[in-house]
């Protein structure tokens, strides 16, 4: 039977004017989209195999090309979308499971953009950042429930003198921290679902700007263990590429639980992808799938979980965090106080926008709840059984902004993870075809024709330049507050208001609506 | 200092967009439209891309110390320039015998026979700051630097 055509999703529009027939993009187009006839020395288009990277768009020299949503409408409905239209239709042909990339776009409110932050008039200065000191050092890992100190110079006591800061020692034993200079991290993105071009430039940036990048379910390439003071090893369920050296080579593990794109569910990464390197690192055979099962079949509690993290506490001799990632589901508060029963010196928590390489659609669009509504339950519940400072917090899922990262903070996390942001940085346009391994931009593939187009010198400039723009629109908001130090933003909700938000909702994320005084 | 274009193919992805750009350099309107559409004689690049499977590179010429074309030149047309020391060809001297096709090591001269028959070759875009190959290169496969 023939394939009954649904109406493509993106139309290629070629100015014939503006054309030069170069063929770059026909050249460029993983997708094989453009062609050319040497006859007519023309190229021409077939805008069925558009995804809408603008991959060719971007590259074409003379800006020929524009591509566009297709105008063509099925009658208007509110129910039907096109989008469902094409959904049904796809899987009445293939019966199969509709795959996506990145996170959940349906439109869920963003309660960031229904937050407001405040600034100082008259009554506390504002700071200028620029002029003065300005600390967005923060550590992440477990922080002791009280310090005590000694003093040891025998100055101290003298009379009239005022102590200074060097004459104390001290005591307490302080667990290990990550020291990150500014609070955002790079998410957990493994070698397999991006390339390594990919993750060298993550690597390097973390490195460069005092932070740390995460190396997801992959196992750690060889060519990566030099950035090991700037890696987080994640342990995953499918425990691929875990062993001494890796856990030894990592700034701090990570158990992944769960991620904000598909909670409840494992990883699969095809075996086509399975490349000799990618075998490698993961420690599988060529050629086979990768499959993380969707629970970690020694966990079913918190007990089991609180064993894996002190086999891993102990395997690394207690010198780095160890800490657990979830997904933002409706017992996240509960969840999170356990982990941090369990031991945990970080959690991190993974929202509903948060992306994936490959997820089911419907499990992306549809499961969990958005991380701004996490971030205050678990902050809440954290301080009402006073275990708040026993971990840290880390956010993740659809952050998209300094913004963002500053009202985060303020709800209560310590610091943010960011992926798609990073990806964005690196030149992904959010096709969501990351689970096609076309990527035309060198990121989600594997493919030697498509990885060489990230050079990752590129691709650290970028992501360096974007941390270093957020780090200062963060220094510039927080003066505007008053405030010198990120830690006294920490979980200070009063800095925070809400624009058009429910009673509901603006006491479960704890902030008071906006026109409303301290 | 002679500078010298130095090649990554690791990260050459195969665009041409380095030939285009030479190719625009080198015309009469050095408008790309232009140069595409309405010039004669046609202009053409300086710089080849080669490719095998995945692997491509851009090469032009590598403006060698001890030049073969330079000596192989019998009207004395490819010269070097003292201040650079870029070998150039002076197309008013050049007759179009192609010695220096034969002799170059790298196959980097083409024949121009568009209109009247001469050498074609990188003559490290003179004048510029940077030569539009390097400029133009989005992955930054191709790049200046000085003599290492
Ligand atoms: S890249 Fe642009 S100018 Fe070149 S063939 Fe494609 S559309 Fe035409
Ligand atoms: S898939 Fe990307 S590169 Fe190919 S035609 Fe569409 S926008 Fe252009
Ligand atoms: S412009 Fe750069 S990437 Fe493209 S073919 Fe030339 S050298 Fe290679
Ligand atoms: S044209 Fe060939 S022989 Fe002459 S300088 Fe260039 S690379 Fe060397």
């Amino acid at each position: 039977m023939a394939k009954r055509p649904t109406p493509t999703e993106f139309i290629i529009e070629r100015d014939e004017g503006k054309c030069i027939a170069c063929q770059v993009c026909v050249r460029m187009c993983s997708n094989d989209a453009h062609s050319y006839d040497p006859e007519t020395d023309t190229v021409t288009s077939d805008s069925t195999k558009c995804v809408g990277c603008h991959f060719c768009e971007t590259i074409c020299p003379t800006g020929a090309i524009i591509i566009k949503r297709n105008p063509s409408e099925f009658k208007l409905n509110a129910n039907w979308s096109a989008q469902v239209i094409r959904n049904i239709t796809k899987q009445a042909e293939t019966s199969g499971v509709l795959l996506t990339g990145m996170g959940c776009d349906k439109p869920y409110p963003v309660y960031w953009d229904h937050i407001v932050l405040n600034a100082s008039q008259v009554t506390n200065p504002s700071i200028d950042p620029l002029r003065e000191p300005m600390e967005l050092r923060t550590y992440i890992g477990r922080k002791p429930d009280r310090i005590e100190l000694t003093a040891h110079s025998p100055q101290s006591t003298e009379k009239n003198k005022i102590p200074s800061a060097m004459d104390y020692r001290l005591l307490t034993k302080l667990s290990p921290q990550l020291k990150l200079e500014t609070p955002i991290l790079f998410s957990a993105m493994s070698y397999g679902s991006i390339s390594l071009n990919a993750c060298i430039s993550l690597a390097r940036a973390a490195k460069e700007i005092g932070t740390f990048y995460n190396t997801g379910e992959g196992g750690l390439h060889k060519d990566l263990y030099e950035y090991g003071a700037h890696t987080i090893v994640q342990v995953a369920s499918g425990r691929f590429g875990v062993h001494r050296e890796y856990l030894e080579a990592g700034a701090a593990i990570e158990i992944k639980i769960g991620q904000g794109a598909k909670p409840g569910i494992g990883g699969h990464l095809p075996g086509e992808k399975v490349s000799e390197e990618i075998s490698q690192t993961r420690m599988i055979p060529v050629g086979t799938d990768a499959l993380s099962p969707a629970p970690h079949h020694d966990i079913y509690s918190i007990e089991d979980l609180k064993q894996l993290i002190f086999a891993l506490k102990e395997a690394t001799r207690y010198s780095k965090p160890v800490g657990v990632k979830i997904s933002a589901v409706h017992n996240v508060a509960p969840i999170a106080s356990g982990i941090v029963r369990a031991g945990a010196d970080f959690v991190a928590i993974d929202g509903l926008r948060g992306g994936t390489g490959a997820a089911p659609t419907v499990i992306r669009d549809n499961v969990g709840i958005p991380i701004e509504l996490a971030i205050a339950a678990v902050d809440n519940r954290l301080r009402e059984e006073g275990i708040r400072n026993q971990a840290s917090l880390i956010a993740a899922g659809g952050i998209r902004s300094s913004s963002d990262v500053i009202k985060a903070i303020a709800l209560g996390a310590d610091a943010v993870y960011i992926g798609t942001a990073a990806l964005v940085a690196m030149g992904c346009n959010l096709c969501q075809r990351c689970y096609t391994g076309k990527c035309n931009w060198g990121i989600a593939t594997q493919d030697p024709y498509l990885t060489k187009r990230l050079n990752p010198d590129i691709g650290t400039r970028r992501l360096v330049n974007l941390l270093r723009a957020w780090s200062l629109e963060i220094k510039e908001m927080l003066g505007g507050m008053g405030i010198n130090a990120i830690e006294s933003l920490r979980g200070n909700r009063e800095q925070l208001r809400g624009v058009g938000l429910s009673d509901t909702d603006l006491k479960l994320l704890g902030i008071k609506p906006a026109g409303e005084a301290w | 200092m002679v500078k010298r274009i130095y090649i990554r193919e690791e990260y050459c992805m195969g665009c041409r967009l380095c030939e285009v750009h030479c190719l625009v350099q080198h015309s009469k309107t050095k408008n790309i439209i232009k140069a595409y559409k309405g010039e004669y004689p046609k202009p053409i690049p300086r710089i080849i891309v080669e490719e095998k499977g995945y692997v491509s590179f851009a090469l032009q010429c590598r403006h060698c110390e001890d030049a073969p074309c330079l000596e192989a030149c019998i009207t004395g047309a490819m010269y070097r320039d003292k201040k650079t020391g870029a070998v150039l060809c002076d197309e008013d001297k050049c007759i179009g015998c192609w010695m220096c096709i034969m002799v170059c090591p790298f196959g980097v001269i083409s024949r121009n026979i568009e209109g009247k028959k001469i050498a074609s070759k990188c003559d490290l875009c003179v004048g510029e700051e940077v030569p539009v190959c390097v400029k133009n290169c989005p992955n930054e496969a191709i790049v200046c630097e000085e003599e290492k």
